[in-house]
């Protein structure tokens, strides 16, 4: 189906230091350091600044720009879900090798 | 207040309504997104079902408005594991919507204006269990709850009641959806407590 291009209110959501913790138990890094690039509309930007909807099922973080989808994160009692496929990249910064 | 033995109340359990696994009460509607809140004007609102061979069928909201409706007062239960009793809308049912449609797929792919999706079987949209309903307790739905107009599947988890809905794709084989794709059951029985895959 084609996009439905508006008008739309923003509702409620945080900035992306919201997936801090829950991101921490998974990877070893502080990925809300990390930049991230919009599969969508190609925005590059930090997690940190991503829109996050938590009051749903499951984290769901927008890219600012363009408001489509990032990345999902479900936690279940055993394992969690990462669903990363809104972004065609995510930079990490790391120490010098 | 002391402490109240509970024999002075009888057994809870014949008190309490009674709630699938894992649930609790909650007497106000929270308000769950997965994002933006689209703001559909109803002169632009349109729903269509799509069938397994392509053929498009479409209602306008007028259309909607002149089919029959339905009042129902159902339970709803949110994966989130709160649940909410004895709420009334009133919508179309989808076994008016579907009658003339020709299909024998087996499933559907709900979709919503604002991209969401959710994926459930054929059957359970029909034979009085689901409705395109727009009215809440006498009004008009609310944008955040989904209006002018959400799909309610009240036997299955709320997350299958897509709000703001648009249309249905009817597939010959199950796609998952928005929250199916991330972790979340495919089918979502409160009752077996079907909250993730697995369960």
């Amino acid at each position: 189906m084609t996009p439905f291009h508006g008008p739309y209110d923003d509702g409620d959501y945080a900035d992306g230091n919201a997936l801090a913790g829950p991101l921490r138990e998974i990877f070893a890094v502080d990925l809300t350091a990390a930049s991230g690039r919009c599969a969508h509309c190609g925005a590059e930007g930090p997690v940190a600044l991503l829109r996050v909807y938590a009051h749903a099922p499951g984290l769901v973080a927008r890219c600012p720009s363009c408001t489509e989808v990032v990345m999902r994160l479900v936690r279940g009692p055993n394992s969690a879900w990462l669903d990363l496929r809104g972004a065609t990249s995510i930079r990490i910064p790391l120490g010098v090798e | 207040m002391g402490i109240v033995s509970p024999g002075f109340h009888g057994r809870r359990s014949a008190a309490a309504p009674e709630l699938p696994p894992g649930q609790y009460l909650t007497e106000d509607f929270p308000v769950l997104t997965a994002g933006p809140t689209p703001r559909v004007p109803t002169d632009a609102w349109e729903f269509t079902v799509v069938t397994e061979a392509g053929q498009r069928y479409a209602w306008s909201w007028a259309d909607l408005m002149a089919l029959p409706g339905q009042t129902v007062t159902v339970d709803l239960h949110c994966v989130t594991k709160w649940s909410k009793l004895g709420t009334t809308w009133t919508g179309v049912s989808l076994d008016t919507l579907l009658e003339n449609v020709e299909t024998a797929a087996d499933y559907a792919l709900v979709h919503s204006y604002g991209g969401y999706t959710t994926n459930l079987p054929v059957e359970d949209l029909l034979d009085g269990q689901a409705w395109i309903a727009f009215k809440y307790e006498g009004e008009d739905l609310a944008p955040a709850h989904g209006g002018p107009a959400r799909l309610l599947v009240p036997h299955l988890y709320l997350w299958k009641s897509a709000k703001w809905v648009r249309g249905i794709q009817l597939l010959n084989e199950d796609e998952p959806g928005f929250w199916e794709s991330a972790g979340y059951h495919d089918y979502g029985d409160p009752w077996r407590e079907q909250r993730y895959q697995g369960d």
